[in-house]
Formats: C-alpha cells, sequence, structure tokens
C-alpha cells in the first residue's frame, strides 16, 4: 500500500484526536459547539479519505452525513438553542484544566498500550486507526464526566460518536457502517432536540440554568 | 435473504412493527389498548409457533436453541403486560396523569420496543443486533420520561446518558469482532453473521477477541444492569409508567444478557482466548451483593424491586459465567423465573401505588386487609422473588447454589451471603407493606389480576414440577452455552 495513504489517514485520525483534546479545555458553550463543528469536519475528511483509499463508495454516504447533519445541522440548531434559552455566554466550571489533560494523555496511551499489541495480525491501516479511534471515545467519555451540562454532555457524546464512527470505517470493508451512522444521527436527533431539551422548556416557563441543572440528573 | 420470504421468524418483526405504525395512527386509547392486546398475543402466538416449525438460518435472522428460549419468554412477557398495561392506563388517565394524547403515544412506543426487542433477539447479525438494541435502548428512554416530571425527566436523562456510553461500548467491541474476523471471513457481511462466525471463531486473533469481550460485557452489561454501571435503572424504573418497568426487568435486561452470551459463546470456541467467565462470575457477584445492602436502604417501593433485578440479573451472570451443563440450566431456568416473577411484581406494584397514590414504603401498610387480592398477589410475588419454596425461583437458586458448590465451593459463600442478604431486606419490607393496620389513602381500582396471577401460576408449577420436555430443551440450551 502507498505510503501516502497511511500518512494521510493517520494526519485525519490524529487531527481528531486533537480536536477532542481542545473539546475538553472550552469553557463557553459556543466555542464547544464550534470546536465540535472543527470535529465533525476532521471526521468527514477522514471518513472520506478512507471511502477513497478503500475504493468504497458508500463510506462518501457517511462522509456526507458527518458533514451535514454533524458539522451544518446540529451545531447551527444548538446554538441557536442556547441562545434562545439565553445561556450561551455561560462560563461553564470545568474543574482543573491541567488534571483534566494529563487524564486525557493518560487515555490515549492506554488506548494505544490496549490496541497496538492486540491488533498485531490485522491490517496497519485499520490498525492505528482503532488505536485513534478509542483515544477519542476514551477522551469523549472523560468530556461526559467532566460536564455539568446538558448540552455539554450532548458534545461529549457526539464526539465520542465521532470516534466510533472512525473506527468503523478504519475496519476494512466493515457492512453496515451507513446504516450505524445513520442510526447514531437518529438518536442524537430524536432525543437530544426533540425530546429533552424541548420538554424541559416546555415544563419550565423560565428556561434558566438553575431549572436546567436541577432536571439534568446531576445535582443528586 | 430472509427478510422478503414470509417465514415466521419474520412475522415476529412484523406485527409489532405495523402496529406501531397503526397505533400512532389512531386515535381513542380504549381501542389502542385492545390493539395492542391483540398485537401482542399474535406476536406470542407466532413465536410459539417458532417451536414447531424452525425457519432456515438467513443473512439477517436466524432461529437456533437458544434465542428461541428468549424469543418466547418476551414474547409471553409482552404480551401479559399489555393486558396489565390496558387496565393501569384507564385507571393513569382517569386520575389525569397521563393526557390522552400521549397515551397515543404511548402504545405506538410500546409496539415499537417490542419489536426492537425481537429484532435483537433474532438478528443474526452483529451489526444488526447493535442496532436493535439501540433502538430499545431509545423507545425505553423515551417510555421513561412519558410523565414529564422533573424527576421522570431526570431519570430519562441518566438513563440516555448511561445507555448510550453502554452502546457506544459495545459497538467498539462489534466493530473489533469485525476486525478479528474480517482477515479469516474476507470483507464483508459474512464476518458479522453469527452463523459463520460461530464456525470459524476458532482462526480469529485471540487477543483481539478479549479486548472485543471486555468492551462487549462492559457495554452490554450496562444495559444488564450489573453493577457498577447500574445508576441508571432505579430510577428508570421508579419513574416510568409501571407496565414499562416490568418490561425492563422482565425483557429489556435478558435481551442485553442474551448478547453478551452469545459473544460468551464465540470467545469458548477459539481456545486461545481468555475465559469471559471469571469476568462474568465477579460482575454478579459485585450486583449481588451491592445489590443486597442497597435494598435495605430503599424508601421506594419500585426503587426497591429495581435493586432487586439487578441482584437477579447478578446471580444469572454468575451461574453463566460459572459455565458447564448444570450452572448453564440453573442460570436460564432462573433468568426465566424472575422474568415472570419481576414482572408479575410489577404489576401488582402498579396497583398497589395507584390505590394508595403513592410509592413511598413508609406510606403504604395493612395491604392484605384493605386490598386483599393485590395485597396478596405481592405477597406471593415478593416470597417467590425472595426465593421461598416451593416457588420456582427456589429451585433455580438451589440449583445454582449446588452447582457452584460442588465446583468451586469458595465462591459459594459469597453467594450465599448475597442471596441471605437480600433475602431479608425483602421480607423486612414485605411485612411492613402487607400487614399491620391500613393507613393513607386506598382507592377503588379495577385492576386485571390475570396476568399477575397467571405468572404466578407458572412460577408455583415450574417449583412443583418441571415438564421433561422443557428440562430436555433447556439441557440442550445449556450445552449450546458451553
Amino acid at each position: 500500500m502507498d505510503r501516502l495513504y497511511f500518512d494521510v489517514a493517520h494526519l485525519f485520525a490524529g487531527g481528531l484526536v486533537l480536536m477532542s483534546f481542545v473539546l475538553l479545555y472550552q469553557d463557553r458553550l459556543s466555542g464547544l459547539i464550534n470546536v465540535f463543528t472543527i470535529h465533525a469536519v476532521v471526521l468527514s475528511l477522514s471518513v472520506g479519505w478512507q471511502a477513497y483509499a478503500q475504493h468504497a463508495s458508500h463510506l462518501y454516504v457517511t462522509a456526507a452525513i458527518a458533514v451535514i447533519f454533524k458539522a451544518l445541522i446540529i451545531p447551527l440548531s444548538l446554538q441557536n438553542m442556547i441562545e434562545r434559552m439565553g445561556i450561551h455566554r455561560e462560563v461553564e466550571v470545568v474543574g482543573s484544566i491541567g488534571v483534566t489533560m494529563l487524564l486525557g494523555i493518560a487515555l490515549v496511551a492506554l488506548s494505544l498500550a490496549v490496541i497496538l499489541p492486540a491488533t498485531a495480525a490485522a491490517d496497519p491501516l485499520a490498525r492505528e486507526d482503532i488505536a485513534f479511534a478509542l483515544s477519542v471515545v476514551l477522551l469523549g467519555l472523560l468530556m461526559m464526566v467532566t460536564r455539568r451540562n446538558a448540552v455539554s454532555q450532548i458534545i461529549g457524546f457526539m464526539s465520542l460518536e465521532n470516534g466510533l464512527i472512525l473506527a468503523a470505517t478504519g475496519a476494512k470493508g466493515m457492512p453496515l457502517v451507513v446504516e450505524i451512522s445513520v442510526a447514531f444521527s437518529v438518536l442524537i436527533a430524536f432525543i437530544v432536540i426533540g425530546i429533552f431539551l424541548f420538554r424541559i422548556r416546555e415544563r419550565f416557563d423560565t428556561v434558566d440554568v438553575q431549572e436546567l441543572d436541577r432536571v439534568r440528573g446531576q445535582s443528586r | 435473504m430472509t427478510l422478503g420470504n414470509p417465514d415466521l421468524a419474520s412475522l415476529l418483526l412484523v406485527i409489532p412493527g405495523v402496529s406501531a405504525l397503526v397505533l400512532a395512527a389512531l386515535p381513542g386509547y380504549r381501542r389502542s389498548a385492545q390493539i395492542n392486546v391483540a398485537a401482542s398475543g399474535l406476536t406470542f402466538l407466532s413465536a410459539g409457533s417458532l417451536l414447531f416449525q424452525r425457519p432456515v438460518p438467513g443473512l439477517y435472522l436466524f432461529v437456533d436453541d437458544l434465542n428461541i428460549v428468549f424469543v418466547v419468554l418476551s414474547t409471553f412477557i409482552g404480551f401479559t403486560t399489555s393486558a396489565f398495561s390496558a387496565s393501569y392506563i384507564e385507571h393513569e388517565i382517569a386520575t389525569g396523569k397521563l393526557a390522552p394524547a400521549y397515551v397515543r403515544f404511548y402504545h405506538a412506543i410500546y409496539q415499537a420496543l417490542m419489536f426492537a426487542m425481537n429484532l435483537a433477539l433474532l438478528a443474526n447479525n452483529i451489526g444488526l443486533m447493535w442496532v436493535a438494541v439501540e433502538v430499545a435502548t431509545l423507545t425505553t428512554v423515551v417510555m421513561v420520561g412519558i410523565y414529564r416530571t422533573p424527576e421522570a425527566l431526570e431519570a430519562a436523562w441518566k438513563y440516555f446518558i448511561l445507555g448510550s456510553v453502554g452502546i457506544a461500548l459495545a459497538l467498539f467491541g462489534t466493530i473489533l469482532v469485525y476486525m478479528s474476523a474480517q482477515p479469516v471471513l474476507g470483507e464483508g457481511n459474512d464476518a458479522m453473521v453469527w452463523t459463520s462466525l460461530m464456525h470459524r471463531a476458532a482462526s480469529f486473533s485471540p487477543r483481539l477477541l478479549n479486548v472485543a469481550f471486555v468492551f462487549l460485557m462492559l457495554g452490554y452489561g450496562t444495559k444488564v444492569g450489573l453493577a457498577p454501571m447500574h445508576a441508571w435503572l432505579p430510577d428508570a424504573h421508579a419513574e416510568g409508567p409501571t407496565p414499562i418497568s416490568a418490561v425492563l426487568s422482565g425483557l429489556l435486561l435478558n435481551v442485553a444478557l442474551y448478547a453478551v452470551l452469545r459473544f460468551k459463546m464465540l470467545l469458548a470456541v477459539n481456545a486461545a482466548a481468555i475465559s469471559p467467565g471469571p469476568l462474568m462470575v465477579t460482575l454478579g457477584l459485585v450486583s449481588l451483593i451491592f445489590a443486597g445492602f442497597m435494598l435495605y436502604r430503599r424508601d421506594d417501593i419500585k426503587r426497591l424491586f429495581a435493586y432487586s433485578s439487578i441482584e437477579h440479573m447478578g446471580i444469572i451472570t454468575f451461574a453463566f459465567g460459572m459455565g458447564g451443563p448444570l450452572a448453564n440450566f440453573a442460570g436460564l431456568l432462573h433468568m426465566t423465573m424472575h422474568s415472570l416473577t419481576k414482572s408479575a411484581i410489577f404489576f401488582a406494584v402498579g396497583h398497589v401505588a395507584q390505590v394508595k397514590g403513592t410509592q413511598k414504603i413508609a406510606k403504604i401498610s395493612g395491604l392484605t386487609e384493605s386490598h386483599p387480592l393485590i395485597g396478596w398477589g405481592l405477597v406471593a410475588g415478593v416470597m417467590a422473588i425472595a426465593g421461598l419454596p416451593p416457588l420456582g425461583i427456589f429451585m433455580s437458586e438451589f440449583l445454582v447454589v449446588s452447582s457452584t458448590f460442588a465446583r468451586q465451593p469458595l465462591l459459594a459463600i459469597p453467594l450465599v451471603f448475597g442471596l441471605l442478604v437480600a433475602f431479608g431486606a425483602l421480607l423486612m419490607r414485605l411485612i411492613e407493606m402487607a400487614f399491620g393496620e391500613a393507613t393513607g389513602r386506598s382507592d377503588k381500582i379495577e385492576a386485571s389480576m390475570v396476568p399477575l396471577f397467571a405468572h404466578l401460576s407458572l412460577v408455583l408449577l415450574a417449583g412443583l414440577y418441571l415438564p421433561p420436555h422443557l428440562v430436555a430443551w433447556f439441557q440442550n440450551v445449556a450445552r449450546l452455552l458451553g
């Protein structure tokens, strides 16, 4: 296989890990949403490259979903939502950034240590992609744990899910990838925008963060 | 492609799928409740017919000795729960807790949930199975939040977050399984189809399978409700409508467990892979003992029985983790008995909460006096779930304990300890609620007691006499599980 294939694939996968780190220390919601947009764009570039390298035209669909849905529709509607709720200027307490970053680095090291020896026999392109993908998944988990706000938890979950899509497209010839990415998009769209925030808005006439905080399941 | 053929397995998907659409379109809650019962009944009948005529495995769906147990059990409980749900929902509308518009939605989602669970059980493809479990999670999240109180939304949110993380980890495991199969089976669908995976698993990369199983166990284990990933379960049970609590405990936990078992079988075929047993035994014991102690501190009746579900899923996971024909048999029997008993208890609890207007244990007393039928139903159910003879759970717990004693006597000590702890807690709470002087509110209710007593008599019957057919069938499945 061509060296270029590896290098470009690694560039994008590594870029995704980098963006996950950038997400970790965003303390403003609108900044968080902007970084997530870049996250989604990098994912779609990576998926698009895999589609080209593997000659798998169906992966272009996944890449298109990533751009249109995750880099356009979701960020725009989240932005709109937080502005309407008046929490777009909110500064979130993220905890100590230094500790979070160190934890993130440890997680990346962990995923490399777990995946690389286990996949010694597998296709080298897939192998390192999977290691990067696991890092993105774990960083997404870390973000969900450290955040207290519903919107940032959703963004953490979406970045985690981007890692999964990266893994699924990296596994050569895996069927159902498009279906899985659609299923995920449905999950996010359906639950996130449709039900929860809508209901929270409907339930409490004043949409202040205090109320949202109480409902979100963290305040026990 | 089996999906195109009009065989019996696809009927199990078509009936709930179509009814979900019909129910979403139809106004009028009485009629939709009837349609819901009828559709669930039909699904159960077609599941029963699978016992006699088994379709050939297709690319997407298949029926074998293992999943047929789960399918028959879950369609049966789906059917009885729909009957209970009809009377439960009627009362909820009468008291104004649910608006009719939401009931329409509720029935449609109920059938969608049945569809997703049947799909997860019948799927012959690890990717399809994952999608089905995800859909099942989604539908139950919506159901849990249906009362729209702050507590219900909080529970639904917690369930959504933890459930999503669980299924995300499971997907990662699924991808790793595919990667381990891909060099052997080639690219494409074959490397995700159960029937071909099982054939060739011996030559997969064992190290990759090991890593995959850890993710799958943690991912699907979250949905089984194993400690320490259980945090969503009590809230989801307590805040949703009671029929959904019955379905969650009786069916959805089993579906997730089924996924774990399938992957365990896959690893068992590969001699070089780790044996999944110790991981399952540990998670099972931790859940059992943890839940046993948590039972003492519950003040909400539905949370109490939710923790009891964690406890029993722990026992079942423990039994399957031990492995071997006897322990697997005990695990299967215990799973069946637990599903039947726990859903029966939730039927009783649903009516208890309705007549008392509260779920707080402290405000419930003297049930056997004020509502003899519901009260004694609850007593019988709790005695069954606590494992008193001659009921079915006593028998299956006895089998789990004795098979553990025979093979790993040291493991039997924490097992028996956990069982006794839980036993004490359940009995203590039961006496508080069922006997003594009746206080507080006590409304009249037209409860349908048929589903409850149907389940309990099955449990009693299983405790007294297991038909040889059933024994032979379960033994066969137990051998399959390895």
